[in-house]
């Protein structure tokens, strides 16, 4: 299967990533999509990122076109705010770095398009502290897109002005939650707000605001140069466009490649990534960012797409897949995800500040040969408990953590019994 | 207290938002470059005045993010991911040779206030783990001997003129 590069079209990641220039942006069809959508009106853009099917690629998969709707229009005269969620912090993510470090130009033109589309005249990108080099790259490119009539006032022949200001993070994953986001860049403590109301209606300063990631952006040129029935065409099994997937662990080839969404995952394992690195077979996959529950080998012929790995009780999250094999541990690998968690939890909700560490803290102690009985039963409840929270932050930590109880529990349960046994004086 | 000029293009850069507040972030993360690294209890108060917030509401935030310091580092900070990536792919082995070759632990600072030794979450490099960062400058695949080769030059350079 030859797949068509669209997003990585100027990126190689295996030659090593340098920023595309604005020349060679424009020489490779660059701004023509800005070109078209100014041609039409903001809603016959919107229609048209509709009608193209595209699903926000930073991880929940939520239909773009969907969540622009809710914006006001034609009657809403104060500010509207467009946001660019660059906090790429997920483990086992690293494809928004390629695309701002290897083409920021076709970044800045998704939002430009965005930003005519919902009428919105200014924006951000909102960036990870250690992403500042490339933070340095995207203010670069902004001041040459500035320099060109594409940013800045009076943009392509029409009145529309639209300012953008790079900002750079101070960290935390938790910044990565779309709302927590919003805090974070009215220069606040990055808490999750409560929803509604949703930032559509009431979101950056109280104005309507939207925040799409990185990747979501990036289709937005190349469906509005080619027509939202090309972009369906790009996947498979009636999924719209590419998707740029990655593989990381136990692999042989780790990488990131742009692939029909819908590809099988076996596809990436065994053919992109070439098989496991030290020739032990694969144990485990978390198929999209961390925050992903873990399938295992009898569903790696799952499509790579949204609705087929949530059908196999997993999510797509952001296609970055994390490879375990035979010779990994699965008590100290849950040790390590919550350790994540536990350290990165905001604290504004109790289930979530104190019942992770006490996953943790559980599990560390299985791991360490001093399990209890009744440890199994605990980290069950738990699973559920840390569910009564804000935002999505617990519920993404109880994904792989309830799906390592539960497909590995004899690992759990060995480690507890071989303690029982040892109190028991039994070899 | 910074200079004046100083204190004028960091007001001003506030009043280019349509909240001066929104500058908060940035004004903290200049403030702590000029004061070599850190944020003292000053630092954090003068953020306050010059972006119009209360003290409390400017520690707040210096407290909350992990690249703001509120005690002083090292010339060098060193950031360690210990994410699923890296940490499968030897993570910790690295950690191990850091805490040794430099007799600190996660967490301090060496004698000589040349280098702080930090834990960090997924830098957005898992392809090639196991990665860290040391000031602005990314590496990755480290391996022991990448990491004293990498450090051995760093030793080796003079100590940055201290504002």
């Amino acid at each position: 299967m030859t797949t068509q590069k669209v997003l990585f079209k100027n990126i190689d990641t295996f030659k090593g990533v340098t920023p595309c220039s604005y020349e060679q942006y424009v020489k490779g069809g660059g701004y023509e999509g800005a070109k078209a959508a100014f041609k039409k009106t903001p809603h016959e853009v919107q229609q048209v990122i509709k009608d193209s099917n595209l699903r926000g690629r930073g991880g929940a998969g939520f239909p773009t076109g969907l969540k622009w709707s809710f914006v006001p229009m034609d009657n809403f005269k104060g500010q509207k705010y467009l946001i660019c969620n660059c906090d790429e912090m997920e483990p086992g993510t690293f494809k928004d770095r390629a695309l701002v470090y290897g083409d920021p130009h076709q970044l800045i033109e998704g939002m430009l398009i965005a930003a005519y589309a919902l009428q919105m005249t200014k924006g951000f990108i909102f960036i990870r502290y250690e992403y500042k080099k490339g933070a340095r790259i995207l203010e670069e490119a902004c001041a040459e897109a500035k320099k060109h009539g594409f940013l800045g006032k009076k943009l392509l022949g029409t009145d529309f002005e639209f300012e953008l200001d790079v900002h750079l993070s101070a960290g935390r994953y938790i910044c990565g939650e779309e709302t927590a986001l919003i805090n974070s860049l009215e220069g606040k403590r990055a808490n999750p707000r409560s929803k509604p109301p949703f930032p559509q209606i009431k979101g950056f300063l109280g104005q309507p605001t939207i925040v799409n990631n990185v990747e979501t952006f990036c289709n937005m040129p190349h469906i509005l140069a080619h027509g939202a029935d090309w972009f369906k065409g790009l996947g498979l099994n009636g999924n719209a466009g590419t998707k740029i997937m990655g593989a990381s662990g136990r692999v042989k080839n780790p990488g990131l490649w742009e692939l029909p969404l819908g590809v099988p995952m076996r596809d990436i394992l065994e053919k992109h990534a070439q098989g496991p690195s030290r020739g032990k077979a694969f144990k485990a996959v978390i198929p999209g960012g961390l925050s992903t529950p873990m399938m295992t080998p009898e569903q790696f012929d799952t499509p790579m797409d949204f609705d087929s790995i949530a059908k196999a009780g997993s999510r797509l999250g952001t296609a970055g897949l994390i490879v375990f094999d035979e010779g990994d541990c699965m008590v100290d690998s849950t040790a390590n995800i919550m350790k994540f968690y536990a350290r990165e939890s905001c604290g504004f909700c109790t289930p979530c500040r104190e019942g992770i560490p006490w996953i943790l803290d559980i599990v560390r102690a299985i791991g360490a040969g001093n399990g209890e009985k009744d440890d199994m039963s605990i980290l069950d409840d738990m699973s559920k408990h840390i569910m009564h929270t804000f935002c999505a932050f617990a519920p993404g930590a109880q994904g792989p953590f309830l799906s390592a109880i539960t497909t590995f529990r004899s690992e759990f349960e060995a480690f507890i019994k071989s303690r029982e046994a040892a109190a028991a004086g039994v070899n | 207290m910074v200079p004046e000029h100083i204190r004028k293009e960091l007001s001003d850069h506030c009043a280019h938002y349509d909240s001066r507040r929104v500058g908060l972030i940035w004004v903290l993360q200049q403030l702590q470059e000029y004061y070599g690294g850190w944020l003292n209890d000053d630092a954090v108060r003068e953020a306050a005045d010059i972006v119009g917030v209360t003290e409390a509401d400017a520690e707040g935030v210096a407290t909350f993010y992990n690249w703001f310091f509120r005690e002083p580092v090292g010339e060098n900070v060193i950031v360690v991911c210990d994410s699923i990536s890296c940490h499968l792919c030897g993570c910790d082995k690295i950690t191990a040779h850091l805490e040794k070759r430099l007799g600190i632990k996660m967490g301090e600072t060496t004698a000589d206030k040349k280098y702080t030794l930090l834990p960090v979450v997924c830098l957005g490099n898992c392809d090639k783990s196991p990665c860290l960062m040391i000031g602005d400058e990314l590496y990755d695949n480290v391996t022991p001997e990448s990491l004293d080769k990498t450090l051995d030059e760093i030793s080796s350079k003079p100590k940055a003129a201290a504002k």
